[in-house]
């Protein structure tokens, strides 16, 4: 047998025009632990993804203990020992342990055979899961050993891990760690995607660092250091970044204080904290950017200070009018079939009484659109039948008509061409200049950097602020702390 | 607008479609397919009976419910249960008309009229509580309590309700002050028609031009954008609307027992509160387009009991044609606009 479990040479894979993937390789040493590191659309994801055979690469070869394969499927993959745990877990919450193990099997199912085979399995394997629980009734660390149990039972040689401490709390990410190292020192073969710097480093026996679509380093980690890993993550180039007067240079003052978060928390509904205490103040004229990978408790602080999520502790102190963008429009900003008019009526329906005014709001729309470079046939089209980049300005346009001194954007920009991207943007900043506070949210934070006063960045849970630059702000994204950066400088408590 | 026109061309040819097709069977069948069309067209338009004392007849209670319906599934409620709903909207105005029917008609009857309608209410908040309190799918729950509805009229006219003698399974007849008014003398159409059209028009306005109806639409269209976008309460809503929806159905049930059949017994409605659901949804929820599409099917069941006289035909058949017409319906609609999964 060959000394490589799994390897992907130079796999190239496009979307359309977004090139995912540029010939990127990783290569697998048997019975080692290999960390696959990189930022948001680095391309991890789609990488595993054509290792597990759920997508064909474009260019390169898959090679499974040393043989070149083409997988068409995961059950390829599966068939040839892969296993793969998902980040969101594929199981039937309304099925039992052994049900969801043996889902997929083929012949007949027996209760008791199943239970004691995922028993035996569990004790030889030392992951401990009760075989007839519900899904349901399963704290997320059991359902994660579950998962894992479900691709061992296949046979599974080599595991590859999606993120799989970014729903574990810290003493199961623990317990989850302890069990890899285990799993590898009995020859099994695992492969741990995250973008959790210090975790990749203190356990992983090698490491490979992803950057827009390539492999940038590849090393064994007792080699590397964190500085080494964040200039592979963010590139050498972006020092210069630091040096370029972005807004936040050009400004002097701020003004008023608008909003403020004073400790507030947030739970989830199984009662796990998502936004630990976080204070932040917002001040009249300032824009603030906000990075933070999924999961990292960013979507439910901009829902905190949008005033859609109300904290479990602390307190959020907001204004009467706040402009909400949110993340995906078509379901929380527009409704698809109403029309301009009716989606701008909306967001002042809760409060309204009596009958409708809609010749007033059809001139607010009609001055909207006008306003905002909204192209639409008339203020009566569904508003689903306009494009992407013209529902996001109608929204904004929308948020902004009362002139509210908080305006909260979620990814304003996500997936709008480029000019419809640039506008979006630029009104944000005139809005900021004409006093309100303004806070935004992008995946890409190469798009935040020119245009904020302040960068925060959620990592685990925890805001903290950083400087504007990209480098601290991509390390602070990996949990990484950067030698002399001012760790605390608001409320990281 | 375009879009809208083609639908409802769509829909037109469909129910024509499906007559056709009925018909179709019905010659293979062996029937007397153009006497049974005859019959068919006699029943419902033929005379100024058919369309006075069957045709509008049939159609009253259909609008009441067909506009129950309409406005909770607007606002994304499944009610189901507006069978249910008319069957305590009646038997509670029977019992109150028995007990006011000394009382001069300005006073009585719409004292039994409002009951029938809180009896829809309060039934249909039963699901309401259900669904807001436990989740409870009020599919399932309103489904459900139509059955209890229809028992508990079976055991109030075999006990408490039933008549002195104690022979028919039914209450005595209800005075003359708790009558709707017959609107032509001589013949079966009674005041709740023109309540049944008030009704239409009254929530036509409601939806389209008052803050409240705005509010029913949006959360039907779209409970998140209501709720994150508007700021909107849109579990109350639905609660709200639930309950509005059983409160005209009730007051149909309270139409048809003071302007029809003057009594409660079992199988005071064919089903009216299923048949409400094709007539909705062949009228795409829009209230106005609901009295055209409760008169269509008033006149197919009007036909029908005449096919089934004159032709020997099943008028189980109006039945049919109306399962078909909204399976129709819903698979052109999903097919012509596929919806994003949620």
């Amino acid at each position: 047998m060959s000394d490589t479990a799994l390897a992907l040479r130079g796999i190239a894979k496009r979307f359309g025009v977004t090139e995912a993937l540029s010939g990127a390789s990783v290569v697998v040493r048997r019975g080692t632990l290999h960390a696959v590191l990189g930022e948001n659309g680095a391309g991890k994801t789609t990488l595993m993804r054509i290792a597990f055979g759920m997508l064909q690469p474009d260019a390169g070869t898959v090679e499974i203990d040393g043989a070149p394969v083409s997988l068409s499927s995961s059950a390829d993959a599966i068939r040839r020992g892969l296993g793969m745990v998902h980040q969101h877990f594929t199981l039937v919450p309304a099925m039992t342990a052994a049900e969801n193990i043996a889902l997929g099997g083929h012949g007949l199912f027996r209760v008791h055979e199943e239970a004691a085979r995922v028993q035996a399995l569990a004790e030889r394997t030392g992951l401990g899961v009760d075989p007839s629980a519900r899904i349901a009734s399963l704290g997320v660390g059991a359902q994660q050993r579950v998962e894992i149990l479900k691709a061992l039972a296949r046979d599974a040689r080599t595991l590859i891990f999606d993120e799989p401490t970014a729903v574990l709390t810290p003493i199961e990410s623990e317990e989850l760690f302890s069990w890899l190292r285990r799993f590898v020192a009995d020859g099994g073969t695992a492969v741990l995607v995250t973008h959790k710097l210090q975790e990749a480093l203190s356990i992983a026996d090698d490491v490979t660092v992803l950057r827009r679509g390539a492999a940038v380093l590849s090393a064994p980690a007792a080699t590397l250091d964190v500085g080494a890993v964040v200039r592979a993550l963010t590139g050498e180039e972006r020092r210069e970044d630091a040096a370029q007067p972005g807004r936040h240079a050009t400004r002097s003052s701020r003004g008023a204080r608008v909003a403020s978060l004073d400790g507030a928390t947030v739970l989830d509904a199984r009662g796990i904290v998502r936004v630990h205490p976080a204070t932040l103040d917002c001040f009249a004229g300032e824009i603030i950017g906000v990075a933070g990978v999924e999961g990292s408790g960013v979507h439910e602080l901009i829902r905190l200070l949008a005033g859609r999520l109300t904290p479990s502790a602390g307190s959020a102190t907001l204004p009467a009018t706040i402009g909400f963008v949110p993340e995906d429009r078509l379901r929380d900003a527009v409704i698809e079939e109403f029309s301009l008019t009716e989606n701008l009526a909306l967001r002042s329906a809760a409060a309204r009484t009596g009958r409708m005014p809609w010749a007033a709001l059809h001139e607010q729309a009609r001055a909207i659109v006008q306003g905002h470079d909204v192209r639409t046939p008339s203020v009566t089209t569904a508003t689903g039948a306009l494009s992407g980049g013209n529902q996001q300005k109608f929204v904004l346009g929308r948020e902004l008509h009362d002139r509210p001194s908080l305006v909260v954007a979620e990814n304003p920009v996500r997936g709008l061409d480029i000019r419809a991207a640039e506008h979006v943007l630029r009104e944000l900043s005139d809005t900021a200049d004409s006093g309100s506070a303004v806070v935004v949210y992008s995946g890409d934070i190469d798009d935040l950097l020119p245009m904020v006063d302040r960068m925060i960045v959620m990592f685990a849970g925890r805001l903290r602020e950083v400087p504007v630059a990209h480098a601290a702000v991509a390390a602070a994204m990996v949990g990484a702390k950067m030698g002399a950066e001012p760790d605390a400088l608001v409320g990281a408590t | 607008m375009q879009a809208s026109r083609i639908r409802w061309i769509i829909s037109a040819v469909t129910v024509l479609v499906i007559v056709a097709a009925v018909f179709a069977v019905l010659l293979a069948g062996g029937y007397d397919s153009s006497r049974a069309l005859a019959a068919l067209w006699d029943g419902a338009f033929g005379s100024p009976y058919a369309v006075l004392s069957a045709t509008l007849v049939r159609a009253t209670p259909l609008l009441f419910v067909g506009l129950a319906v309409g406005l909770a599934f607007r606002a994304g409620v499944l009610n189901i249960g507006a069978e249910g709903q008319l069957l305590a909207g009646a038997t509670v105005a029977v019992t109150v008309g028995l007990m006011v029917g000394g009382l001069p008609r300005p006073l009585a009857l719409p004292l039994v009229l409002i009951a029938g309608a809180m009896a829809g209410a309060a039934w249909a908040s039963v699901a309401a509580w259900l669904k807001w309190k436990f989740g409870v799918l009020e599919v399932i729950s309103t489904l459900m309590l139509n059955f209890v509805a229809s028992y508990t009229v079976s055991w109030a006219v075999r006990g408490p309700l039933q008549e002195p003698t104690r022979v028919y399974p039914q209450t005595v007849e209800l005075a003359e002050s708790v009558r709707l008014p017959a609107l032509v003398d001589g013949h079966r159409l009674h005041l709740g028609f023109l309540l049944a059209l008030a009704l239409a028009i009254a929530l036509w306005w409601f939806l389209t031009r008052t803050a409240a109806g705005f509010r029913v639409r949006a959360v039907g269209a779209s409970a998140s954008a209501a709720r994150s976008a508007g700021g909107i309460d849109a579990s109350r809503t639905a609660a709200l609307v639930f309950i509005a929806s059983g409160a005209l159905a009730g007051l149909g049930g309270a139409s048809e027992a003071t302007g029809v059949t003057f009594a409660l017994y079992e199988g005071i409605s064919p089903g009216y509160g299923y048949s409400a659901i094709a007539v909705a949804l062949l009228a795409r929820l829009h209230p106005l387009a609901i009295i055209g599409t409760a008169l269509l099917f008033g006149a197919l069941e009007a036909g029908a009991a005449a096919m089934q006289r004159d032709a020997n035909v099943p008028s189980v058949l109006a039945t049919v044609v109306e399962a078909l017409v909204v399976l129709g319906v819903l698979a052109l609609d999903r097919a012509r606009a596929p919806r994003r999964s949620v």
